[in-house]
């Protein structure tokens, strides 16, 4: 059966499903769209083709019952005992999502010593902390984590599932995706209920940035993200009326982990942790030279932030991959970006796009960082950037 | 633009091509201004099979020619001239060993050569014999089985990076240019040396320096060919490699016209770019013009010379002439369509100009080669009429 | 020592650009690729067969043109690679393409270490890896930055990158590693090896020839779909000060602080999303 079909009689071979197609799937001839080998399907032509023409014809194989499913869980990553700075972001979501769900916000909780933790995640606004406390389960040990998970998943069955974009996160939650049999959508920017089926519609960056996909899970339970970090708003602390509950698991089997943590080694969280700064101060090939990435470090200490850099600096050599900022880099979401010498090729625009604001400092008004700058600065950084340091200071 | 190359070609065409853009272009200010020799990128060169490509493949080469050379050096000089010297220099210092070493001679250094693990060189001018190659002044002695070199040898490129050098000599000095010899020296020979490196307007990345030989002690089976054939092998050498000086000029050339192209695009004045003005328009068109049929020659050369033709020196003359005097005039043009910018080191384009300015010199100057040109005209012209 | 590679072939994104006019994707002029991320799992590949032998195969799904990617990845050393290639999986989500990869690797004969890119850069997921390592029962580490060693007792050591640091694990084989660009600098192609990737077979597999469940592949395998792609709002401009150097820092600096901001610490909440 073909899964895609273009409807000949409504194609009037207008040529805007080639625009948008990004695998070179269709070709036009004698003014009608033919699909050829290459397609994946992603579904792209169906959105822009404005005669209806473009059909995929959708069956997915048997899944959950979905009516037993019920509910908001959250994935509550922790280290070192100390709840990740995304959890409270993915509450923040899930809490979004009740006001339109009304049912409850349950997390899951494993390690060793965590109550503590899960008082925490009550006082987020999580209704039930689902709990394994386990001296077994130690930090990295994602093979147990991943197994409980889903574990716990099947007997709890909540609809929906949701988890940090977090290095780990998405490590486990694929691996428990493909245990459970559900659907899992990466790096969500955006979580909402559907207000008809009251599906969860996910919507995801792909193509560096450059489209946007909403993507639904229909007929598998649960419904299963991660959230892309520092942007979904923070849950805020819930007054003392809130109940929530503590239900410790002791029936689940721990099995044994195959990975064996040596150690764990902390780099200069202030400089490289752009993941969690709120200033970003970036430098790109405009520095010309390593030497001057002083100016972006004496910058970014003015303003108490984080050193970030282009793909062409890092290529260069004048700075370490780990402050490399785009595509192939690290995505990072701060409250201030500043751009020094970056031109803004869409690689890095994809890992910084979503910056609550954009400083762009660039000697060429024409650089495409200028698009998505909220403000800039069109002259020589080697003298805008010494002459910042030196208003802020003052 | 379809230049009829075989799919092998193409192959090393694109290959060459991408080691320019990913390895070559990043580094190549920073080579030029601090005088770095590319160690890295001969490495990804020889890994890449590219220093095979001249060399025929019993010797574990490729068993192409000269074009394929070309083509090489092409690529990679539109990101550095000066870098892909390295490369160049190192075939005119294989080309004698393929031209007329002996079979113990190939075996010994080809398959090296072949696999990028050592450079070649070619050393010819001194101090006081440039354009008057047979003013050289290097002695070479037979003493029983040993030749016994002195004298100094000037402006050698990849001088100290190579591991073998053909060195022009003179055996007997009562036979002026027939009294000359060529004789294959290996670095690290006692009493071979080299001397300053020479700080150099253009391609600073490549190794450009004094051969000094006091009493160095050669075996006599380094001799390439006969005693006597220095000079004969010094300008077949040459009329095989010029084609790879020529490559290298369309290459600086082609380069500089992507960039003047590219930044006529971006450079607005007047509220337009300034590639919409008739005045920029036509130096364009005019750089791109010279750019191609310089490219044309030179393949036709190439060709011509992989094709086993005997009498080349002139079409291989007037592919060095025309291509390195092309590349002059297309980079000063360059940096005029970069106005003031191209007069910055922070732009490409002064760069290339400077490293253009050596193909009109080096390898026989321009004016030397007009002069081999013109006498072979007036010698077809006399053969006609018997 | 079997290492399996996977692979895929994706658009070339970095050159992607948007009509600024309709706001939609300019495809002219994009190439197939082999998704960045995976050159440098082929490189280490590569790596691990010329230090501990063996050998090592390149895997990929896709429609036929994968072929070229593959003979790519033969040019550059891999000894052998594999297509798995078939109407029947097209429109795969992760879930899918796991599922099916892994049959391909079961095919194979399975592996010792399978290696691939921590993520691809059309669909930027990097569920895949963990996705295949469930589907063969083996266990899998993300965003791997360094292969330590591995010792004759069949095990590896590795570090794996995280956002504040990195932590040095010890697995038995076998096992699945994505791969982050600090783990090496692939190598170019050698035109040897692009010879000898001209003359090469490439193994072609369709549905058939893998022991599959057909409900579980391409697109009625997948539980996940895209309703909806839209590209995302044309950014509006925003004020751009030029001249003196001293005025447009002040300027600048007045309107972060309007936007409630000051340097040092955030401002108020509302400012922020």
């Amino acid at each position: 059966m073909e899964t895609i079909k273009i409807l000949l009689d409504k194609c009037s071979g207008c040529g805007l499903c080639l625009k948008v197609c990004a695998y070179d799937a269709l070709d036009l001839v004698d003014k009608k769209v033919y699909i050829n080998e290459r397609c994946t399907i992603c579904g792209a032509c169906v959105d822009v083709c404005k005669f209806d023409a473009i059909e995929i014809y959708r069956r997915s194989f048997k899944g959950q019952d979905v009516s037993a499913y019920s509910g908001i869980c959250v994935y509550a990553e922790h280290r070192k005992n100390k709840l990740s700075s995304v959890v409270p972001e993915v509450i923040g979501a899930a809490r979004e999502l009740k006001k339109d769900l009304d049912k409850t916000i349950s997390a899951i909780l494993l390690g060793s010593g965590v109550k503590p933790l899960a008082e925490e995640l009550i006082s987020y606004g999580v209704d039930e902390v689902w709990m394994i406390d386990s001296l077994e389960i130690v930090d990295f040990a994602e093979d147990i984590q991943a197994d409980l998970v889903a574990r716990i998943l099947m007997e709890k069955k909540p609809e929906i599932f949701l988890g940090g974009g977090t290095i780990i996160g998405r490590s486990l939650l694929p691996r428990v995706a493909a245990k459970i049999l559900s659907g899992l959508t990466a790096d969500c920017t955006e979580l909402t209920i559907d207000t008809e089926s009251k599906f969860l519609k996910q919507t995801r960056p792909a193509f560096g940035g450059n489209i946007m996909a909403t993507i639904l899970c229909q007929n598998h339970r649960p419904q299963m993200a991660t959230v892309r970090h520092k942007v979904m708003k923070a849950a805020e602390k819930v007054g003392a009326g809130h109940n929530g509950k503590i239900v410790e698991l002791h029936d689940i089997p721990i099995p044994h982990s195959k990975i064996e943590v040596l150690e764990f080694v902390e780099e200069q969280t202030e400089t490289v942790n752009l993941a969690e700064a709120d200033f970003i101060v970036s430098g790109g090939r405009g520095l010309k030279d390593p030497k001057n990435f002083d100016l972006i470090e004496k910058l970014s200490k003015a303003i108490g932030g984080a050193v970030g850099a282009s793909r062409a600096a890092v290529d260069a050599g004048w700075i370490p991959y780990s402050h490399q900022v785009g595509q192939t880099g690290k995505t990072v979401n701060p409250t201030i970006y500043i751009a020094c010498g970056i031109s803004g090729a869409i690689q890095h625009l994809a890992g910084m796009k979503s910056s609550d604001i954009i400083v762009a400092i660039n000697s060429d008004a024409n650089a495409p960082i200028f698009d998505v700058a909220h403000y800039g600065i069109v002259g020589n950084l080697f003298e805008v950037v010494p002459e910042l340091v030196k208003q802020i200071t003052e | 633009m379809n230049y009829f190359l075989t799919e092998e070609q193409e192959m090393i065409k694109d290959l060459a091509a991408k080691i320019a853009r990913e390895k070559v272009e990043p580094i190549a200010a920073e080579y030029d201004e601090n005088e770095i020799f590319p160690n890295d990128i001969v490495e990804i060169l020889a890994k890449s099979d590219l220093f095979r490509v001249f060399i025929p493949e019993e010797y574990e080469g490729m068993g192409g020619g000269v074009l394929e050379m070309c083509l090489v050096v092409e690529e990679l000089s539109k990101a550095c001239g000066g870098i892909a010297l390295s490369y160049a220099g190192s075939a005119l210092g294989t080309i004698p060993i393929m031209l007329f070493g002996s079979e113990e001679h190939k075996k010994k250094y080809l398959p090296k050569l072949a696999a990028g693990e050592i450079l070649a060189a070619f050393a010819l001018t001194e101090p006081d014999a440039g354009s008057d190659a047979a003013a050289i002044k290097t002695r070479a002695t037979l003493e029983n089985d040993h030749y016994v070199l002195n004298g100094t040898k000037q402006w050698i490129t990849n001088g100290g990076e190579a591991s073998i050098y053909t060195v022009i000599v003179l055996t007997d000095p009562n036979r002026g240019v027939r009294g000359t010899s060529a004789i294959l020296v290996e670095k690290g020979t006692q009493g071979f040396d080299f001397g300053k490196k020479e700080n150099k307007m253009g391609i600073r990345a490549s190794a450009t320096t004094e051969l000094i030989f006091q009493d160095a002690k050669v075996p006599k089976e380094n001799l390439l060919g006969r005693e006597g054939a220095g000079f004969l092998i010094a300008m077949k050498t040459f009329d095989q490699s010029r084609p790879g000086v020529a490559s290298q000029a369309v290459g600086i050339a082609q380069g500089a016209l992507d960039k003047a192209v590219a930044y006529a695009h971006e450079r607005h004045q007047f509220g337009k770019p300034i590639s919409s003005f008739q005045g920029i328009q036509f130096m364009l068109a005019d750089m791109a013009t010279q750019v191609e049929a310089a490219r044309a020659l030179t393949y036709q050369a190439a060709r011509i010379i992989d094709s086993g033709a005997k009498n080349i020196a002139k079409i291989s003359c007037m592919a060095k002439v025309f291509a390195s005097d092309v590349a002059m005039k297309v980079t000063t043009d360059a940096v005029q369509v970069f106005g003031g910018y191209g007069y910055m080191k922070e732009y490409p384009v002064e760069k290339m100009m400077r490293d253009a300015k050596i193909t009109q010199i080096y390898e026989g100057t321009n004016q030397i080669q007009r002069e081999v040109i013109a006498l072979q005209l007036i010698r077809e012209e006399l053969r006609k009429k018997g | 020592m079997n290492i399996v590679v996977c692979i895929k072939q994706v658009p070339d994104t970095t050159n992607i650009k948007i009509n600024p006019e309709t706001n939609t994707l300019i495809r002219t002029g994009v190439e197939s690729i082999i998704n960045p991320f995976d050159m440098y799992a082929l490189e280490e590949g590569i790596r691990l067969k010329e230090k501990h032998g063996g050998t090592v195969t390149a895997l990929s799904m896709g429609p036929p043109q994968v072929e070229e990617s593959l003979r790519e990845a033969i040019s550059l050393g891999i000894d052998d690679a594999c297509l798995l290639s078939d109407r029947a999986f097209a429109g795969a989500d992760t879930l899918a393409t796991a599922y099916t990869l892994a049959a391909g690797i079961r095919k194979l004969g399975g592996a010792d270490i399978i290696l691939m890119g921590r993520q691809a850069i059309d669909g930027d997921t990097g569920q895949v890896g963990p996705g295949v390592a469930e589907n063969l029962g083996i266990t899998h580490v993300t965003d791997i930055r360094k292969i330590e060693q591995i010792d004759e007792d069949g095990t590896i050591i590795v570090e794996r990158l995280l956002e504040d640091g990195y932590v040095r694990l010890k697995i038995k084989l076998p096992v699945l590693l994505t791969v982050v660009k600090e783990i090496n600098e692939p190598r170019l192609p050698s035109l040897r090896g692009k010879l000898a990737a001209k003359k090469k077979e490439i193994v072609t597999w369709v549905e058939e020839d893998l022991e599959i469940d057909s409900e579980r592949i391409g697109l009625v395998g997948s539980p996940t779909f895209v309703k909806k792609i839209f590209t995302p709002p044309k950014p509006s401009g925003g004020k751009i000060f030029q001249g003196d150097t001293r005025e447009a820092v002040a300027s600048l600096l007045e309107e972060l602080k309007k936007a409630g901001i000051t340097a040092g610490k955030k401002g108020s909440e509302d400012g922020n999303n």
